[in-house]
């Protein structure tokens, strides 16, 4: 069908802008450029791994399974709570989740700022009540609340989504048959949502292990994760060859998590209902 | 080739991915034909409607035009137009503005468009429904819509792919009825595709029976109905009892292990054959009366007759006839020699 | 009883939501530079922020950039989604392959990525560069948005515009575009919202002093705490406020007269999220992400 020609002009972006890059940022990663030319090295991956890198990948990578399970445990009970009977104008309120989606994500980041500042609002607010001020703008603490803040609605969505669709029948079907409604969750509501909850746990896991905006505003500057190393590596220091080595491991992991969730979905599959 | 035919198919052969849909067709269509082409889902009839209407090219064979060879042509330059079988109505536009669309590819100046849209409305009962969305109309309506789509462009050849499909059972029965006054009236060649044989027989001129890509017969319906060439033709149409029998000779057949005297000849000595018998021409008679003995198995009733299944000679016959005998009783089978068919064996398959 | 503890439940993840944003607004009123102290009411925080020359032009280079790459992106990609619709074996895995690689990669690495290509092809940094990253990353949305509803096309339309004697052209033209038409327009929505909302690709792409609404937020507030930025977000919200009701308010009458559901969540799903709005299952996105390198 020569209708399919009309793709033709797509592929040829693509691969200019997308796939040519992506072969650069292996070519820098596994080159070095001295006086001598360039030439195929491994130096690049080896810094990767030194202890001081490999820090700040093990903080990134902690930090991004903190904020992903907080996001988790937060938000599942609301997807599963608005898919059930408390509400009745379930598209209203799915609304008010989306709007905070879509302010802008740096204000929505610099907004924990005010808060969160020795003399903020919150310290504010707290030294009235008589309550001890909080110090943690600047810590751990402070960049995994933005992160939560930034991706909670990013878990709720797909989930509910999945949740919203799962047949009634399905549900009136297990109880039928003799569950209670602990039972019927478990064996039946949870397996099912499954889906949405991997979805959720991509969406957030994959921007959380890779932000800088997050740790830069609300870490200060000197709190490295992986994206700060990256940016500094291609903004500041200059060496192209160690930031793309970088990437490519993130790249790495983050392929390897999508497979293990992938997989792990998978054998869920054949176990959903008993 | 005569200047009555209209459309001829030559060694038409169409493979999809190694599937040989259609092995090497021949068939004609005369002007003013009703021909409806009968068969199975994969039996190719579809497939030859849509290389007659240009939506695909022929693997090898031609396809003719009054005497044009047109294999390459799209469809958008062949005077053919077609109904499909989910109407494919062009959902932003209103009914008006459906029939019009061929019209107005064509230029026609709007007083030219009006008149010929109104005239088809008038043909299709749908007078009044110019500016309705095609989405509010049902299902019948929506067919009527897309048969006047078709129809107003003149075409040469209406194709129509399964077009009753999705009605229900007595609206479908008024478009048979509707569609075949439509034909003749305009003096369009119809080309229909079907699986349902009674629709065949009851509207056709013409029709060709087709099993996996190849046509097995082409003849009136009277011919099809009474003297089907093979087991697959008397099997798809109509109701039949087909059993295997020897031809002794030519008028003399043994099956059931009694011989009966046939009209059929052309066969070998000893040559073993279909016998084809219809349940309609089956007469249950008092025992004995009959060449063949047997006991009713099971009696349904279905409004128009009783069908009966009846055992006889380890054999199970299926009999309609409007008197019943009940389950157990024994009875006569008969039926005159102008009612046994006799079909030369096909290969299995 | 349990009701009433969900609803709260409910309630208070809506209030973790809405206080920062709500703080910042209280406080864009506030005369006192203050975050605890209420100084009075005051617009001077808004006089300020249109008088900012450096936010006005980064918001007007923020709207050009995304209204061009969303048409841009919307051209591209619905022609793509046409010819991926048509295509077979592994044309179209191939294809859609590609798609998935930009939004499955983390943001950074795409603008990375990018920066090296401009820098490898001595391409000045700027507009220019701005917009070719803008409309690399929104076309596969767009095509992500067009695909479904050629889909769910009857596939007898085309053939049926051809039967009546429409050449190929006008057939696309005047009978596919139309019924595609909720698609594309999602598609270019969403590109537009993707292309204004961008930080991470923009900042590596840009140069020459060009700066998008984003880059000059963050700029603005490494340095601290600014007021005219809690100005700046107290209008935006209720710009998407505003946005959003009445696109509510549109899909809610739609309802009545009957369509579907699904396209209620159309709406205000955003990035990966819309991958599930543009009609995409979840589950479909992962199974394409866990086995990204099926070419």
């Amino acid at each position: 069908m020569t209708r399919s020609r009309a793709m033709l002009p797509y592929v040829v972006w693509m691969t200019i802008f997308i796939v040519v890059p992506l072969f650069l940022v292996i070519y820098y990663a596994f080159t070095t450029r001295d006086a001598n030319g360039t030439a195929l090295t491994l130096a690049n991956f080896q810094r990767a791994f030194q202890p001081i890198y490999l820090k700040v990948l093990a903080r990134s990578l902690k930090l991004a399974v903190f904020s992903t399970a907080v996001c988790l445990l937060l938000g599942y009970p609301v997807a599963l709570i608005m898919a059930g009977k408390a509400f009745s104008r379930k598209s209203t309120i799915m609304l008010l989740f989306v709007i905070p989606m879509w302010m802008n994500f740096l204000l929505r980041t610099y907004a924990w700022l005010t808060l969160l500042e020795r003399n903020g609002a919150l310290n504010q607010l707290l030294s009235r009540i008589g309550l001890p001020t909080l110090n943690i703008l600047y810590t751990d603490y402070a960049v995994i609340l933005g992160m939560v803040y930034n991706f909670l609605p990013f878990m709720i969505l797909p989930i509910y989504s999945v949740l919203s669709k799962i047949d009634q029948g399905v549900i009136e079907a297990a109880s039928d048959l003799g569950a209670n409604k602990l039972v019927v969750f478990l064996r039946v509501v949870l397996p099912l949502s499954l889906p949405g909850v991997v979805s959720g746990i991509i969406m957030v896991f994959m921007p959380a292990l890779t932000t800088f905006v997050i740790s830069r505003l609300l870490g200060g500057g000197q709190y490295t994760l992986v994206g700060n190393l990256i940016e500094q590596q291609f903004l500041v220091v200059g060496d192209w060859g160690f930031g793309s080595a970088i990437s490519m491991v993130l790249i790495v992991l983050i392929l390897i998590s999508m497979a293990v969730m992938s997989f792990f979905e998978k054998g869920e599959e054949g176990a959903t209902l008993w | 080739m005569t200047d009555q035919q209209l459309v001829n198919l030559v060694g038409v052969s169409k493979v999809y991915d190694g599937t040989a849909a259609l092995k090497g067709i021949d068939l004609y269509i005369r002007r003013n034909e009703f021909l409806t082409l009968l068969g199975p889902s994969g039996c190719g009839k579809t497939t030859t409607l849509r290389l007659i209407g240009g939506f695909e090219q022929p693997t090898t064979g031609k396809i003719l035009f009054e005497g044009v060879d047109i294999t390459g042509v799209p469809p958008y330059k062949r005077r053919v137009n077609t109904v499909f079988q989910r109407y494919a109505l062009f959902s932003h536009m209103n009914v008006f503005e459906n029939i019009a669309f061929g019209l107005r590819i064509k230029k026609m100046d709007e007083k030219t468009i009006r008149a010929k849209v109104g005239k088809m409305l008038e043909l299709v009962n749908l007078v009044g429904y110019e500016n309705r969305s095609v989405d509010s109309l049902s299902g019948g309506q929506q067919q009527r819509v897309a048969i006047a789509r078709a129809l107003v462009n003149e075409p040469e050849v209406l194709l129509l792919d399964e077009p009753l499909a999705a009605l229900d059972l007595k609206l479908r029965k008024e478009m048979q009825q509707e569609l075949k006054k439509m034909q003749r009236q305009l003096g369009i060649t119809f080309l229909f595709v079907t699986h349902d044989q009674e629709e065949a027989l009851s509207m056709s001129d013409t029709i060709a029976v087709m099993k996996d890509g190849e046509i097995q017969q082409i003849g009136t319906p009277e011919d099809i109905y009474n003297e089907p060439k093979n087991a697959f033709v008397a099997g798809f149409i109509g109701e039949s009892n087909i059993v295997d029998g020897i031809m002794h000779q030519d008028k003399l057949v043994e099956f059931a292990g009694t011989c009966f005297d046939c009209v059929d000849g052309g066969f070998g000595p000893m040559e073993p054959v279909d016998v084809v018998i219809r349940p309609e021409d089956i007469k249950l008679v008092k025992p004995g009366d009959g060449k063949l003995q047997g006991v009713v198995r099971s009696v349904t009733f279905m409004g128009v007759h009783y069908e009966m299944i009846v055992e006889a000679h380890g054999i199970d016959w299926l009999v309609h006839s409007t008197l019943m005998e009940p389950p157990g009783s024994e009875v006569g089978l008969y039926v005159t020699p102008m009612d046994i068919h006799i079909m030369k064996k096909v290969a299995a398959g | 009883m349990v009701k009433f503890l969900q609803r709260t439940y409910v309630f208070l993840i809506f209030a973790f939501l809405y206080l920062p944003i709500a703080v910042l607004i209280a406080l864009s009123f506030n005369a006192s530079r203050s975050r605890g102290t209420w100084g009075g009411f005051t617009l001077q925080w808004y006089v300020e922020l249109f008088q900012d020359r450096v936010i006005m032009n980064s918001l007007y280079t923020t709207l050009l950039i995304g209204a061009c790459s969303a048409l841009v992106a919307t051209m591209i990609g619905t022609a793509a989604a046409i010819g991926i619709h048509n295509a077979r074996g592994w044309q179209r895995r191939l294809v859609m392959n590609l798609t998935y690689i930009p939004v499955l990669n983390p943001e950074i690495v795409t603008g990375i990525s990018l920066m090296i290509l401009f820098v490898f092809s001595k391409v000045q940094f700027g507009y220019m560069t701005l917009l070719l990253a803008h409309i690399t990353f929104n076309i596969p949305y767009v095509i992500l948005s067009v695909l479904p509803k050629l889909r769910q096309l009857n596939s007898n339309l085309y053939e049926a515009a051809l039967d009546l004697g429409a050449e190929p052209w006008y057939a696309f033209w005047r009978v596919i575009l139309p019924e595609i038409m909720p698609g594309v327009v999602t598609g270019l929505l969403l590109a537009f919202t993707l292309s204004i909302d961008d930080f991470v690709i923009s900042f590596f792409t840009t140069g020459s002093g060009v700066s998008t609404l984003s880059i000059t937020v963050y700029s603005m507030a490494r340095r601290g705490i600014n007021p005219k930025l809690n100005a700046l977000s107290t209008i935006m919200f209720t710009a998407v406020l505003l946005l959003l009701v009445i696109v509510n308010v549109r899909q809610a009458r739609e309802e009545r007269k009957g369509r579907k559901e699904n396209e209620q969540q159309e709406v205000g799903f955003r990035i990966i999220g819309t991958v599930d709005a543009a009609g995409i299952d979840p589950e479909r996105v992962q199974q394409e992400a866990g086995n990204p390198l099926r070419i």
